[in-house]
């Protein structure tokens, strides 16, 4: 009796631990997504608008969420350096320039980045900061 | 017989109300000054004359030499902007696209952009924004023109300020107003482009001013 309840608390203790570990990562999707939503008002939605839906054959939209996906490496340094390529988004080319934002912090790429692939439809899940920091001393 | 006095009474004060709601009318902007005028008659008396937009010259979308007169018997929407604006223009032309679309068929409305980055933004690359905006056709014209006369209409005439600025992030300020010009080409209203209530307002006050011409 008393071995089953000691496998018990340990049992519920090890449950206990990897709970509260998805929480800890909750918690930052959280605020990494209330945190980008503002940078996002501030330096996004003039050209990508309130919804992602973008500006006519200017701006693309945000919701190509296969684009997202396969650019996902390189979505920090569009963000960061801007953009000066044709990018194909929704199967229609897009090739107006996008300005580059020196002066966010790679932890407010992070954020906006993680707000970006988590609204507008798509839900690409949580990206810590290291990575996103490892992803923009990869840019080319 | 009490009630009756009553009942008179609140429709006397009813009707009151009624008779004190006047047509809304569109307020006028700018410098008046009062002249001293001829009427049909011949009698003369006096009246208040309102600031005007000046006759204008410039470049379109087309590279067709687009003057005042193409506004003739319109009423429109004057706005300044650029094309490599990353900052208010996007959302003012987003918010000018709903107008656009509200009045595309209505022929007495009319909109006009002008840019005020006369180093770059020669016709041809004022079409290709205007096809990629989603924009063809006259009724929304992009006007090309010199420093000097798009800055001095702006300031000047639209009461819009505008200006470069090697400090600004695309070298340029400028205020994202709309401004609402009637049939005599004078200040009817100015909406802030970035607003979404102030362009709702810009809805509803266009049909009022052209309401005014319909007598």
């Amino acid at each position: 009796m008393r071995k089953y309840i000691i496998n018990s608390v340990f049992s519920l203790f090890i449950i206990g631990i990897i709970v509260s570990c998805q929480n800890q990562e909750t918690i930052d999707l959280q605020n990494y997504m209330s945190n980008g939503k503002d940078i996002y008002k501030a330096k996004c939605q003039n050209c990508h608008g309130v919804n992602g839906e973008g500006l006519g054959k200017l701006a693309p939209p945000l919701t190509d969420s296969v684009f997202l996906k396969v650019n996902k490496a390189r979505l920090a340094c569009f963000i960061k350096n801007g953009a000066n390529e044709s990018l194909i988004i929704h199967g229609q080319e897009y090739k107006e320039k996008m300005p580059a934002f020196p002066e966010l912090a790679d932890i407010d790429v992070a954020q906006v980045m993680v707000f970006i692939t988590n609204s507008f439809g798509n839900k690409q899940g949580f990206v810590p900061y290291s990575k996103v920091s490892k992803d923009l001393q990869d840019c080319k | 017989m009490k009630n009756i006095s009553y009942i008179t009474i609140l429709i006397s004060v009813g009707l009151l109300f009624a008779s004190c709601k006047q047509e809304r009318k569109l307020p006028f902007y700018g410098e008046r000054h009062a002249e001293t005028v001829k009427d049909a008659a011949g009698v003369e008396k006096i009246d208040t004359v309102y600031q005007t937009i000046p006759a204008w010259s410039f470049l379109n979308q087309d590279s067709i030499v687009t003057t005042n007169k193409s506004t003739d018997g319109k009423v429109y929407v004057a706005d300044f902007f650029f094309t490599s604006c990353t900052t208010i223009c996007p959302t003012m032309h987003r918010n000018l696209m709903t107008v656009y679309n509200d009045f595309k068929s209505n022929p007495d409305v009319m909109f006009v952009s002008h840019t005020i980055d006369f180093k770059y933004d020669k016709p041809h690359v004022l079409k290709k924004y205007a096809q990629k905006l989603g924009v063809d056709g006259p009724k929304w014209q992009f006007l090309y023109g010199t420093k000097d006369s798009v800055y001095t209409l702006a300031e000047k005439n639209y009461l819009v300020a505008v200006g470069e600025d090697s400090t600004a992030k695309d070298g340029y300020i400028h205020q994202g107003y709309l401004v609402l010009i009637d049939k005599d080409r004078r200040i009817r209203g100015a909406y802030d482009g970035t607003k979404e209530d102030q362009v709702e307002q810009l809805k509803k006050d266009i049909p009022v001013l052209l309401a005014e011409y319909k007598k």
